[in-house]
């Protein structure tokens, strides 16, 4: 099965399931839990059900396209399932069975992985799935986000696409990968890994970062203050983070400084989070 | 009648090291609620696996026994219209009343008569509490906020009393008599009964008992490999259906170092690392799959794969790490936090440095500490975190260090628990002795004291090792002045150690710590010497005749030492005084024997509290000499005699 089969299989089985099928968020996020679609929408008391692949940007974690497995950009299929139902492993364990693993014939455990992160003031309890030794997947249960505890908790379910791909095809490199039909992975993507590490590491401009981290954090605050812009501030929230994580790359940041900015993201994001409860609840 | 029962708490998978303790917490909770309620039976065993805790007690009685109990009314003089009340109130008619005859005078009384409850109905009222009342490290919330919490969400419930349900319900989960199998060997709703429960899960592939899990992995292996007690118990706990299965790699990865290759199989892909005949690594691996077989060798080749990659990873870390020395890495730790409050592992090296520098002329530790925190910037301590230390020696091998250096850089860390060895070699000491001083201090400067359970920072680890190092150790180390938190600290992880890991008696420590403990070595000499006297005979009464002195000086609150002889009277008063003064220059073991008898003939003939203010307060300042003759040692007043007085 080719990367783009598999992408497409899981989003028709979530979509089976009542799923929104969502299209990626088109602001740079480290993570597909980031987006919009999940860091707001898990929020309240409105059960929301959606699947996307998000493209997940880490600057530090780009090789230039010499690492077989370890890429800056990777793609993620995130499904969040709010309220999480009763049977909610079993229907991971069949969209595993859709994308053709024979459960019967591969080992499968589910380990003790709890995930955090103090930015978004997010926390949840869950596991790394294994499969025959492989993590493939985060599963967690949401608990908290932007420090609200959740009306109803969430699993959120996410799949990293270029390992399970990879295991699928029997390859020992991401490049390797069967995109389509007589399209390797490579081709599609190991341009954009080399230019966007040299980028990352080398190139970026210290001084101008700074500068759109003072900006976007502004321009945050200043729409905060504005009824009925909760999204357009989140965007902002966004651009600072990705651009923190650009300065990380960059080694530009000192430990003094470190602990300071990323307070001044999670300030941003928990004021996102209040201003979007804040409106659910004068709508309701 | 006497009946078996049968309670499992059905649940996603909860972390394996959290099982055992839970299953604990369980049996003691129902072990007492049967005893408290009365309903007769014992708890006879808790079993578990990662998706299910259970518990089977024996001879529960059917029902509780009836009560019977006496009530007295009001006195019979009252008449009829009060007993006609209190009837009513014990819902009964007047004729069934009695009379009580008691010093007060005649009362009426009613035998009132309690039903006991049907042990089912006790049960279903209170086992919801009682499950919801495991002790967890940590749990969650599944169904919405303000719902029930437990570690992970309970999805099925058997509670079975003989044949039939308890009933009762968790978080919209009603028990019942259906257990779930292993999630692919297994059916998902399997009626049981309470004789065929651990039949009917084997028969879905889940071994109940832990010991035949355990047994199932060790009688499926047929190499050598590495004991492993801890991994073992881990992959007992993480499985319902455990199988080994022997994995193979590339003998050309055996080049890298056999710490990094152990690390990767056992922490990050819980591996048990195979030996050849020798005791030498091997290229296989054991990895404990939680299903019955690998027909087509799926599961084998996915491990390998997945290894194969992390040792490629690991060997590409090493290659890359090479590029930089060690040295050359001091200026980037300037960007890796040691605490927020406390700066970075650069500031934090030069203080180490600094401490080395104070307290010995050792140029190898000296070094040591400048390169220890280094390998903190590699790569494959990034990736593999528990080697931080054993890499930077490892690098320091590759790059030329002298070999002290490099021992000193890898042994760093240790002791990292109470059954780990300490540091080989006076340098690798030294350094692990100044890195954890470091840390307790600078984090005690910042009020970041450890808290109940709560030890980010693994302080009374680092505390321990302190106290391991200068003792195991024999190293001269004076602790310096300190703030009194971080003292009261330190003086319970050396109470500790010299109690509960030494095995001596607490009175013994507390005695000896109380004439100071800043000289741990000392310490351990004096209390070596008191635990060999204390066997003696003179020792037993003199330490109580020390307690008694103790008590006449505090009651007279008196601290006066300085004393006249000319106003000691003749007798065993003077000779008290002769023999402690002849006996100045004897060791302790040989002066209790002498001063004992004179110890007690004061006490039998003279009196402390003379009429005369003078002779008492001389009296008391020869006790208060007395008292303080074996300080250095330490406070005998401390050690619990029979004879207390």
């Amino acid at each position: 099965m080719t990367f783009q089969e598999t992408v497409l299989r899981l989003k028709q089985y979530w979509s089976d399931r009542g799923c929104i099928i969502q299209e990626p968020y088109d602001v740079e996020v480290g993570a597909g839990t980031m987006a919009p679609e999940t860091f707001l929408r898990v929020l309240g008391p409105e059960p929301y059900s959606v699947a996307y692949v998000q493209p997940s940007r880490r600057p530090a974690d780009g090789r230039y396209g010499d690492n077989p497995n370890r890429l800056y950009k990777h793609q993620q299929l995130q499904v969040i399932l709010k309220p999480a139902p009763a049977d909610v492993i079993d229907q991971y364990l069949g969209s595993l069975e859709a994308i053709g693993i024979d459960l019967k014939k591969h080992d499968i455990k589910f380990e003790e992985d709890n995930w955090e992160a103090p930015t978004l003031g997010a926390w949840g309890i869950g596991w790394q799935v294994m499969l025959d030794g492989m993590e493939i997947s985060q599963f967690t249960y949401f608990q908290q986000c932007g420090g609200f505890e959740l009306d109803l908790v969430p699993a959120e379910l996410t799949y990293g696409l270029e390992r399970i791909v990879a295991f699928l095809q029997n390859v020992d490199s991401v490049y390797d990968i069967e995109w389509t039909r007589g399209v390797e992975y490579r081709r599609v993507r190991l341009l954009e890994e080399y230019q966007f590490s040299k980028y990352n590491f080398e190139l970026a401009d210290v001084g101008m970062l700074w500068q759109l981290f003072d900006l976007h954090e502004k321009e945050c605050q200043r729409l905060l203050k504005i009824p009925d812009a909760v999204l357009p501030a989140y965007d902002q929230v966004l651009k600072c983070s990705h651009v923190f994580n650009l300065l990380d790359s960059r080694a530009a940041i000192s430990v003094t400084e470190r602990v300071g900015v990323i307070g001044r993201v999670r300030k941003l994001a928990l004021g996102v989070a209040t201003a979007w409860m804040k409106r659910n609840e004068a709508a309701a | 009648m006497s009946l078996p029962f049968l309670l499992e708490i059905g649940t996603e998978e909860i972390p394996d090291w959290m099982i055992v303790p839970a299953l604990n917490n369980l049996q003691d909770m129902f072990q007492a609620l049967l005893d408290q309620h009365a309903l007769g039976g014992q708890v006879t065993s808790v079993d578990a696996t990662p998706r299910r805790l259970v518990l089977r007690a024996e001879g529960l009685l059917d029902r509780q026994a009836d009560v019977e109990e006496l009530v007295l009314g009001p006195p019979t003089s009252v008449g009829a219209g009060a007993a006609a009340g209190f009837a009513k109130k014990m819902g009964t008619t007047p004729d069934q009343l009695g009379t009580q005859s008691t010093a007060k005078g005649e009362y009426f009384s009613f035998a009132k008569r309690t039903q006991g409850q049907p042990t089912g109905t006790m049960l279903a009222r209170e086992l919801p509490n009682l499950i919801l009342k495991i002790q967890w490290p940590k749990t969650m919330y599944w169904n919405g906020k303000g719902t029930e919490r437990f570690i992970r969400p309970i999805r099925w419930l058997v509670a079975l009393l003989g044949e039939a349900v308890v009933p009762f319900a968790i978080a919209g989960v009603s028990s019942g008599n259906a257990t779930v199998g292993h999630r692919i060997l297994g059916q998902p709703s399997i009626p049981v009964t309470i004789q065929n429960f651990e039949d009917q899960l084997r028969a879905n592939g889940v071994i109940l008992s832990a010991d035949e899990r355990r047994e199932k992995i060790e009688a499926g292996i047929s190499v050598r490999f590495k004991p492993d007690p801890d991994l073992l118990h881990t992959l007992t706990y993480i499985t319902e259906f455990p199988t080994p299965i022997l994995g193979s790699f590339d003998a050309s990865y055996l080049d890298l170092p056999q710490e990094v290759l152990v690390t990767v199989m056992r922490h990050h892909q819980k591996y048990l690392s195979v030996e050849d005949a020798d005791g030498k690594l091997a290229p296989h691996f054991i990895a404990v799959v939680n299903t019955n077989a690998d027909p087509d060798g799926l599961v084998r080749h996915g491990n390998e794969r997945v290894l194969r990659a992390r040792f490629n990873d690991a060997r590409f870390f090493w290659d890359q790490d090479q590029k930089k020395a060690l040295g050359a890495r001091l200026e980037d730790l300037k960007t890796v936090t040691f605490q927020a409050k406390l700066g970075s592992y650069y500031d934090k090296t030069m203080r180490i440095v600094r401490l080395v520098s104070d307290l010995w002329r050792d140029k190898h530790a000296r070094r040591a500490a400048l390169l220890c925190k280094c390998d903190l910037t590699t790569d494959m301590v990034k990736e593999f975190t528990d080697l931080q230390g054993i890499v930077g020696g490892l690098y320091g091998e590759v790059q030329g260090e002298p070999e002290e250096v490099c021992r000193a850089i890898y042994h760093h860390y240790q002791p990292i628990s109470m059954d780990s060895p300490i540091p080989p070699g006076a340098s690798s000491r030294r350094l692990a002795l100044a890195d954890k001083w470091d840390t307790l201090v600078q984090c005690f400067e910042v009020g970041m004291a450890p808290t109940g359970s709560k030890d980010p920072f693994g302080l009374r680890r680092a505390a321990q090792g302190v106290v391991r190092i200068i003792v195991e150790g024999r190293m001269t180390f004076t602790f310096p002045g300190m703030r009194q938190e971080l003292s009261e600290f330190l003086r319970d992880r050396v109470e500790y150690y010299f109690r509960d890991v030494r095995g001596f008696a607490y009175d013994e420590v507390r005695a000896c710590m109380a004439a100071g403990w800043n000289d741990l070595l000392d310490l351990e000499a004096r209390l070596k010497r008191v635990k060999a006297i204390r066997t003696t005979p003179d020792f037993e009464p003199i330490a109580a005749s020390f307690k008694r002195i103790k008590n006449i000086l505090k009651q007279a609150q008196s601290s006066e030492s300085t004393f006249e002889s000319q106003l000691l009277e003749p007798g065993p008063e003077l000779d008290l005084y002769n023999a402690i003064r002849s006996t100045k220059d004897q060791p302790l073991e040989s002066r209790i024997g002498s001063l004992r008898p004179k110890v007690d003939l004061f006490f039998d003939n003279v009196l402390v509290n003379a009429p005369d203010p003078n002779i008492r307060r001389n009296r008391l300042a020869l006790l208060q000499n007395l008292l303080t003759e074996f300080s250095d040692v330490a406070d005998f007043s401390e050690i619990v005699t029979e004879r207390q007085s």
